[in-house]
């Protein structure tokens, strides 16, 4: 029985959370207290360990890469292991372990060649260990998470053309094919690991090399000097983990920690420009919205969608269920994220169109229930807004409230229309999980050949400007007609000491800067 | 003595009984919650095969009564079964937790017996005058904050304002022995209720003692005043405190979740809150087995040194 799969609880990472990609947004308000820990102020020192708390997965937690679900798991895997591409601020894939990438004509054969790397044992990273790796995720008696990510991988035919070259045959066209490589979880660890070896002694090709771990309580790694980035500055980090957002912010403010990941938009208010700590905002992270099923009534009706989206008042959204702590959305996903549409008008609250497009649809006296839970930051406040706005256009809104263990399951196909949110993905990835027919998790139902031909298409294209333009009209169509109402992205909260600097403070959680402590030094 | 001993028989089948109905309580109930782990491990990624495939590796997709014949059948030889989030044996989740829930809940008894009982005998000894009352209004006062408020007050009063003490216990893991002053603000917030409670029973308890006509009696023979009060009333008024304090400790080992969240604490309140929100069911079950098992233990020391000290009061067995 070792080994369980999967995910464990509150799975967020890619769905449930995010951080804010770019500095984009014309986000003025971006109030960030002094910039003494931004990016590149100061020189970077060496020596020193920093201590990060995260919330975490209790005694269940294990150093397995390929099982990494939250977030405090993400950021002790990418300090022990690497990937072969990560993504950029902009969720654009980023070459890492891998150097290059060459596709075929079609589309559908890519060369991936390694740059020259090390193990923490010494041994060189291969070919081979890449596609140990990937079979690993893909093996059909397990679950692991970045499986559906490998998907469009034939493993059985791809091959190590030699030891730093590996060349991966895909089932169909990808022109995306580098954020598969940079798929959340998709770590690379050497030939022949088993899950035991994760918790006791994992070996990675990372900036951090292990030193002790107890599931639910700490973990310490080390300064890895021969990594092929540039050895970090600190000479440890230690990974802690309080559930509690109230521990995280005492235990920072107290000294017993330096980096405190997740706080409240009302802890940042009270810290933040004190002087005592360092608030860090990284704006645009987690997208928030409302599904609408786009497959049954009232929501088959594309005119009962518009006026939907016309009753939303987004700032009242965001300064009612976040606290101010976000940037209205646009009816789209991954706002500042390569190829968005940000030409498109903003979205206003317009009651009386709302009004008339809904007696024009022959639903005046609409009367709707809105599932939502306590499983994310703001739902309920959310459901509860919307509700009273929704109520100046003459729809009543029932709110009901989910269990919080099974929301996002109960969610996907039962009910009319419920609160979602969404971590950083690439727009690719959010279309192709959420919006194609055979998505897995389609949860506004919106099942379109055209679209899912669209997809393909932008998928077979291979000059990135084209792309960019299938994309451009695929978007249109989703901010016309779509089922998802994104009234907002917020912000994720970090907080840090002020001897903490370098710490970036654009990158959307899930991303290659975000939780990166290599590049972090002590003052 | 024979009596006292069939006595204490029956009671230990009965607590056997109840543990064994906690949990088959505990798993029916679990299985009553909508979602099981499969669901829970999903998380916001549901897509239904791959909730189908961790049900399937974890077993959940047989019937519910063989999950829990094989669970039962495992415990007979004290084999709690594995966690279904981790795949490691519930044993070592045990383990590795009890010992700083034992030692919040040691510290706390060993200084709460002392401060209730003389608290309560102090306000009993002055009753109706200024130190009752100042006793009565500060404990009736604390016992009604709730120990999270209790928590952060103390925590942004020693810890962040006056910087004596570190605000939480992050980092130091089970070793807290070493780190004596992270258990100051933890057991001070434990204490504040049950020393509350215990007094106010103490004293209770004493008032009506010292009122009574044995304790009358003794005063007329010329017995020293303290004497009647710790040899002749204090045991008295002590048998429903002893009580009490079983429920008391029970609570204490139960978890204390609040007081182990707040400073980051890894007990078995924690082990408890990561297992049901992940529908650890095995993990949970563990947890009722232990729980259960040390209320009837508790219950049954309490009922004994009850019958030790009041035998006339009866207790039910």
């Amino acid at each position: 029985m070792q080994d369980h799969p999967g995910l464990r609880r509150r799975g967020f990472l890619t769905a449930a959370s995010g951080i804010g990609a770019l500095a984009l947004v014309g986000c003025g308000g971006s109030n960030d207290s002094g910039d003494s820990s931004g990016g590149g102020d100061g020189k970077p020192r060496r020596g020193g360990r920093l201590r990060a708390a995260f919330a975490g997965g209790g005694a269940s937690e294990t150093l397995d890469p390929h099982l990494a679900n939250l977030f405090a798991d993400v950021a002790r895997a990418k300090a022990l292991f690497d990937k072969l591409a990560d993504y950029g601020d902009d969720l654009s894939a980023q070459p890492r372990l891998a150097s290059g990438w060459e596709p075929n004509a079609g589309l559908d054969r890519w060369k991936v060649t390694l740059r020259k790397a090390d193990f923490h044992d010494g041994k060189p990273v291969t070919a081979e260990d890449v596609l140990f790796s990937y079979r690993r995720i893909a093996d059909p008696e397990k679950t692991f998470r970045a499986k559906a990510s490998l998907e469009p991988i034939d493993l059985r035919a791809s091959r190590a053309v030699d030891e730093r070259t590996v060349e991966f045959v895909l089932k169909r066209p990808t022109a995306e094919f580098p954020n598969v490589l940079a798929a959340f979880g998709a770590y690379i660890v050497p030939d022949g690991s088993s899950a035991a070896d994760f918790d006791r002694k994992p070996v990675g090709s990372g900036p951090f090399r292990f030193v002790s771990f107890a599931p639910g309580r700490s973990a310490v790694f080390r300064r890895n000097d021969d990594h092929w980035d540039g050895a970090p500055y600190l000479d440890e980090v230690e990974f802690v983990v309080a559930n509690e957002e109230s521990a995280r912010v005492n235990a920072l403010l107290g000294g017993q920690v330096e980096y405190a990941h997740e706080l409240n938009p009302t802890t940042a208010r009270a810290h933040e420009g004190r002087g005592r700590i360092e608030i860090v905002r990284l704006r645009n992270s987690a997208m928030q919205a409302f599904a609408m099923k786009t497959d049954r009534a009232p929501f088959d009706d594309k005119r009962v969608r518009e006026a939907f989206f016309l009753i939303a008042d987004r700032q009242e959204l965001i300064d009612g269920a976040l606290s101010g702590a976000g940037v209205v959305g646009n009816d789209l996903f991954g706002k500042g994220y390569e190829y968005y549409a940000d030409g498109l008008p903003q979205r206003e609250q317009d009651l009386d169109r709302a009004r008339s497009l809904l007696k024009q649809a022959g639903a005046e006296k609409l009367k709707v229930t809105l599932d939502t839970s306590a499983v994310a930051a703001g739902f309920t406040e959310a459901a509860g807004i919307f509700r009273d706005q929704a109520a100046q256009a003459g729809v009543t809104v029932e709110v009901r409230m989910g269990s919080k263990d099974s929301y996002w399951a109960d969610i996907l196909d039962s009910g009319t229309l419920c609160c979602y949110r969404s971590g950083a993905m690439p727009i690719e990835a959010h279309i192709s999980q959420r919006l194609l027919t055979d998505s897995t998790t389609n949860a506004t139902k919106w099942h379109h050949k055209d679209f899912d031909a669209l997809y393909q298409q932008a998928q077979a294209t291979k000059d990135a400007e084209d792309r960019a333009a299938v994309f451009g009209r695929m978007q249109r169509r989703l901010y016309a007609e779509g089922g998802f109402l994104v009234w907002g992205f917020a912000d994720w909260i970090i907080g840090t000491a002020r001897t903490v600097r370098g710490v970036d403070r654009k990158a959307p959680a899930n991303t290659l800067d975000w939780a990166r402590f290599d590049k972090v030094w002590l003052a | 003595m024979s009596g006292l001993g069939s006595w204490a028989a029956r009671r230990l089948l009965l607590g056997g009984v109840q543990t064994v109905a906690v949990v088959l309580l505990v798993f029916a109930l679990t299985e009553a919650l909508p979602g099981d782990a499969a669901v829970a491990l999903a998380g916001d990624q549901p897509d239904p095969a791959r909730i189908a495939a961790i049900r399937e590796a974890m077993d959940l997709d047989r019937p519910a009564y063989e999950r829990f014949a094989d669970w039962a059948a495992g415990l007979l030889h004290a084999d709690f079964g594995t966690s279904l989030a981790s795949g490691r044996p519930v044993t070592s989740y045990l383990s590795g937790a009890f010992g700083p829930t034992l030692l919040l809940a040691a510290l706390t008894v060993v200084l709460l017996v002392p401060v209730g009982v003389g608290l309560g005998v102090l306000a009993a000894r002055f009753e109706g005058r200024f130190v009752d009352r100042l006793v009565s209004a500060v404990t009736l006062g604390v016992y009604a904050v709730p120990e999270f408020a209790f928590g952060v007050l103390l925590v942004t009063v020693f810890a962040l304002r006056l910087d004596w003490l570190p605000p939480t216990a992050v980092g130091y893991g089970t070793d807290l022995l070493a780190h004596p002053a992270a258990l100051v603000l933890p057991v001070l917030v434990l204490l504040s209720r049950p020393v509350c409670s215990l007094s106010r029973l103490v004293r209770a308890g004493m008032i009506d003692a010292l009122a009574s006509p044995y304790v009358a009696h003794a005063r007329r023979y010329g017995i020293p005043g303290a004497r009647v009060r710790y040899a002749h009333a204090l045991p008295n008024a002590v048998a429903p405190a002893a009580q009490q304090l079983a429920r008391t400790v029970d609570w204490l080992l139960c978890g204390v979740i609040v007081v182990e969240a707040l400073f980051v604490i890894p007990g078995l309140g924690t082990v408890l809150m990561n297992a049901v929100s992940e529908r650890d069911v095995p993990v949970v079950q563990g947890l009722a087995v232990v729980f259960g098992v040390i209320t009837v233990v508790l219950n049954l020391g309490a009922d004994l040194v009850t019958h030790r000290f009041a035998p006339r009061a009866e207790v039910a067995a």
